[in-house]
């Protein structure tokens, strides 16, 4: 459907937690056509990055938001005009009509009081304030969200004393204190973007676009940046980075890790494997991956290890009759990871969860992932063996309480017993699994136990039952 | 400067109070010869003859309606209600007359009424109540309350030269309890400046009257929790020092409102509310109320001691908001 009047595209919720994005490209240019739900521009986000669809059909008229700069929710980052509306270039160059014009809804986005026009786009504080720079709910009081602010410090980077780990006054004051804003990236962000940025928008039109420009860029960049050491260069973290870089920080000193590993004979889902290969091939178009039988074992034993599959909530433990397994991706680009979760696996059976494993993968890769694909996992599982590694100590996703890492499958001399009880070396497949666990909740012992049956299950794969 | 208790430092103000203003005069049921229930006027009628110091009938309506009467004239009585608790008798004159006299016709009406309240003696419902709340709640009137011998001496000159019906709440636990050094001259210490009794980081105890040492002892405790605790006595209730509250609890951002008065409607409730209207962005966590239940004062010693605030309410709930 055409438009008829123009359209605003605001930074979209990209769930409960998210309060800002970062736009990373730009799909359509202002004069281009667009269609409804067509891709206009790719955002990123604490928790998950995607594509942003056209609300509407008709042109860009006015891109309001540069790349690389980030925003609150509901920020307008761009208008839709309906087709055959003045044309773009005469829109943009006399500034005042189209200003005025959109004054009353362009500007209650993003600043919270002062002058409207000149602050639109960049107002990075305020999302701060929101606190929930690393997808953590935790509350934080009117004080604290002011003296974030004030700094342009993202709260979700302190670690808080508070009761359930809230931030405190204290905590906040400390944190800015030591210097920690300055290390603040947003601004940093935002700076280095702008020489970057692609021909269009930004650098030709300075003048006539005061109130969508960023703010003016030499100041800050003196600010925030230093001088690079001779060989070095900066380069800006994105927001996936930086969260990444919290959420790590903050398990590390959340939880007790430790990590068991053990060994599994893999010759029988080998032989299985290499059976259902061509069949789930042919007849469905899905790989039944290693890992889909792993998660298939893990969630069946998870079913014996409820702690396993829980998580601390305060003074309480919390247990699920259900397991949503999240599985740590690798984005394409090399520089970012994501855990997307597959919702209920206890009703999943192999083809399932190796077609649901296929499915959120590639989305995951595609930058289509929904809010709901990377919230709410139970357990997760990680997969640092295609690169042919054997051990590793990965990092909890919080807040559950444990994690198990999956490795490369390795043809091994193994000492089993032939047909006559005796003892010969025979060539076999052999996986190492680790758990990661927090050992505020499992010990050492049920670990084991959870790793010997989970052995137990893939080396005696029944494949009627799953 | 002479080491004086709360009681004998009211003693001492009004006394020179009469001595230099001969229109200021003392009204009340057996202030004269026997000296006041509590001997705060005892001797005066010696001093200042049956005329300046006199002896009401058991009628707290005469005695206010009587002391408006002569302040329109230009007096400036004082009048002692034997226990705040009876004020109530006195209400009508208070509240529709002498509270509204000025601003109805501009004329002054300068009388104190002196207000032995507050509880921690088994004195039961009728001679233990802190009923400074309801007469906050009237315009035209002041509340004035008092919790040191210096402040108790002070702000009785001030109320006794204030043009307004001023009410002197003067907390009876504190009478012989309390010792202090008081300046030997008269001075006059002003409404509506809070004194901070104690400075801390942490929390603010924002309070007034008795209530200000148990926030003392109680912060004291927990010196040794490593809770440093700032008390702000408000002195006057009506008017009150917003502004030395603001400051205070942007300061801390933490705030317990502490009053020997029951919960509900209590000047607490003001307090919290101005608080969250001026200071949001300075609250690092939910203000605290602490007050006496929505009950009458129990007679029973060991239920007296539940109802008001003790030392170890206190500290528990500054600790509950310095933890959050």
């Amino acid at each position: 459907m055409a438009t008829t009047s123009t359209i605003d595209v605001v930074m979209p919720q990209m769930g409960v937690s998210v309060s800002e994005g970062t736009i990373t490209k730009w799909l359509k240019q202002e004069g281009e056509p667009i269609e409804a739900d067509e891709s206009l521009l790719e955002i990123s986000t604490d928790k998950v990055d995607t594509e942003v669809p056209s609300p509407g059909s008709g042109v860009v008229q006015q891109i309001l938001v540069q790349e690389g700069e980030t925003v609150e929710v509901g920020t307008k980052l761009a208008v839709i005009a309906p087709e055959g509306a003045e044309a773009p270039a005469a829109e943009e160059t006399p500034p005042e009509p189209a200003a005025a014009e959109e004054a009353p809804a362009e500007e209650e986005a993003p600043a919270p009081e002062a002058a409207p026009p000149a602050e639109a786009p960049p107002a990075p504080a305020p999302a701060a304030a929101d606190g929930n720079g690393g997808g953590e709910k935790t509350f934080v009081s009117p004080v604290v969200a002011r003296i974030a602010s004030e700094h342009g410090v993202d709260v979700g980077q302190v670690s808080g004393t508070g009761r359930g780990g809230r931030v405190t006054k204290k905590d906040i004051l400390a944190f800015v204190e030591s210097g920690g804003a300055q290390q603040q990236p947003r601004q940093e962000q935002a700076t280095p973007a702008a020489p970057e940025a692609p021909p269009a928008p930004a650098q030709p039109e300075p003048q006539p676009e005061p109130a969508a420009a960023a703010p003016p860029a030499p100041a800050p960049a003196a600010a925030a940046q230093p001088e690079a050491e001779p060989g070095e260069s900066y380069e800006p973290m994105t927001a996936m980075r930086r969260g990444i870089a919290e959420h790590m920080r903050r398990s590390l000193d959340t939880s007790a890790h430790v990590t068991s590993a053990i060994e599994v004979d893999m010759s029988r889902v080998v032989a299985i494997r290499k059976k259902l290969k061509g069949e789930y091939q042919k007849s469905y178009g899905v790989n039944p991956t290693y890992l889909s039988f792993v998660a298939r074992a893990t969630v069946e034993t998870l079913r014996d290890y409820p702690w396993i599959n829980g998580e601390l909530r305060g003074d309480q433990i919390v247990t699920r009759n259900y397991v949503n397994l999240g599985f740590a991706v690798e984005l394409a680009d090399g520089k970012g990871l994501i855990v997307p979760v597959v919702r209920h696996t206890e009703g999943l059976n192999l083809l399932g969860m190796a077609r649901s494993i296929s499915d959120i993968a590639q989305r995951a890769r595609d930058k289509k992932l929904l809010p709901d694909d990377v919230q709410g996992g139970t357990f997760t599982i990680t997969n640092p063996g295609g690169y042919g590694t054997f051990h590793g100590t990965p990092v909890i996703s919080q807040p559950q309480a444990a994690i198990l890492g999956t490795y490369a499958v390795v043809k091994r001399p193994w000492v089993i017993q032939d047909d006559r009880g005796e003892d010969v070396i025979a060539i076999r497949p052999i996986m190492n699994l680790t758990l990661t666990y927090d050992h505020r909740l499992v010990d050492g012992a049920l670990a084991g136990r959870f790793l010997r049956d989970l052995r137990e299950k893939l080396e005696s794969w029944d494949e009627d039952a799953y | 400067m002479a080491e004086m208790t709360y009681l004998q430092a009211i003693s001492d103000g009004l006394r020179q109070e009469m001595r230099r203003d001969k229109r200021v005069f003392v009204i009340g049921e057996d202030v004269g010869v026997y000296g006041g229930a509590f001997k705060v006027t005892l001797g005066f009628q010696e001093e200042f003859g049956p005329w300046r110091v006199i002896d009401a009938p058991l009628s707290e309506t005469a005695i206010v309606g009587g002391c408006t009467g002569a302040a329109i004239m230009g007096m400036r009585p004082v009048a002692e209600m034997q226990f705040a608790d009876f004020i109530s008798c006195a209400w009508d004159h208070l509240v529709t007359v002498a509270a509204k006299q000025r601003w109805r016709a501009g004329t002054p009406v300068p009388i104190t009424v002196r207000l032995p309240s507050g509880g921690g003696f088994s004195g039961g419902p009728f001679h233990s109540q802190n009923p400074e709340s309801s007469f906050a709640h009237i315009p035209g009137l002041k509340v004035i309350c008092p919790a040191t011998p210096e402040d108790a001496k002070g702000l009785l000159a001030t109320a006794i030269q204030d043009p307004n019906p001023c009410l002197y709440f003067e907390h009876k636990h504190l009478y012989r309890r309390l010792k202090a050094e008081v300046p030997d001259e008269r001075y006059e210490t002003p409404f509506g400046k809070a004194r901070v009794h104690r400075e801390g980081e942490d929390v603010s105890v924002i309070t007034w009257g008795a209530m200000v040492h148990t926030a003392d002892e109680a912060a004291q405790q927990l010196e040794n929790d490593d809770i440093s605790v700032e008390i702000v006595d408000l002195r006057t209730l009506i008017p009150w020092d917003k502004q030395a509250v603001l400051e205070s609890v942007s300061k801390t951002s933490k705030v317990v409102v502490l009053h020997e008065d029951t919960h509900t409607g209590g000047f607490g409730g003001e307090i919290a509310a101005t608080i969250a209207e001026e200071a949001f962005e300075d609250l690092d966590a939910p203000l605290k109320r602490i007050a006496a239940p929505d009950t009458p004062v129990p007679f029973s010693p060991v239920l007296e001691k539940a109802y008001i605030p003790q030392v170890e309410d206190v500290v528990a709930g500054i600790k509950e908001v310095a933890e959050y």
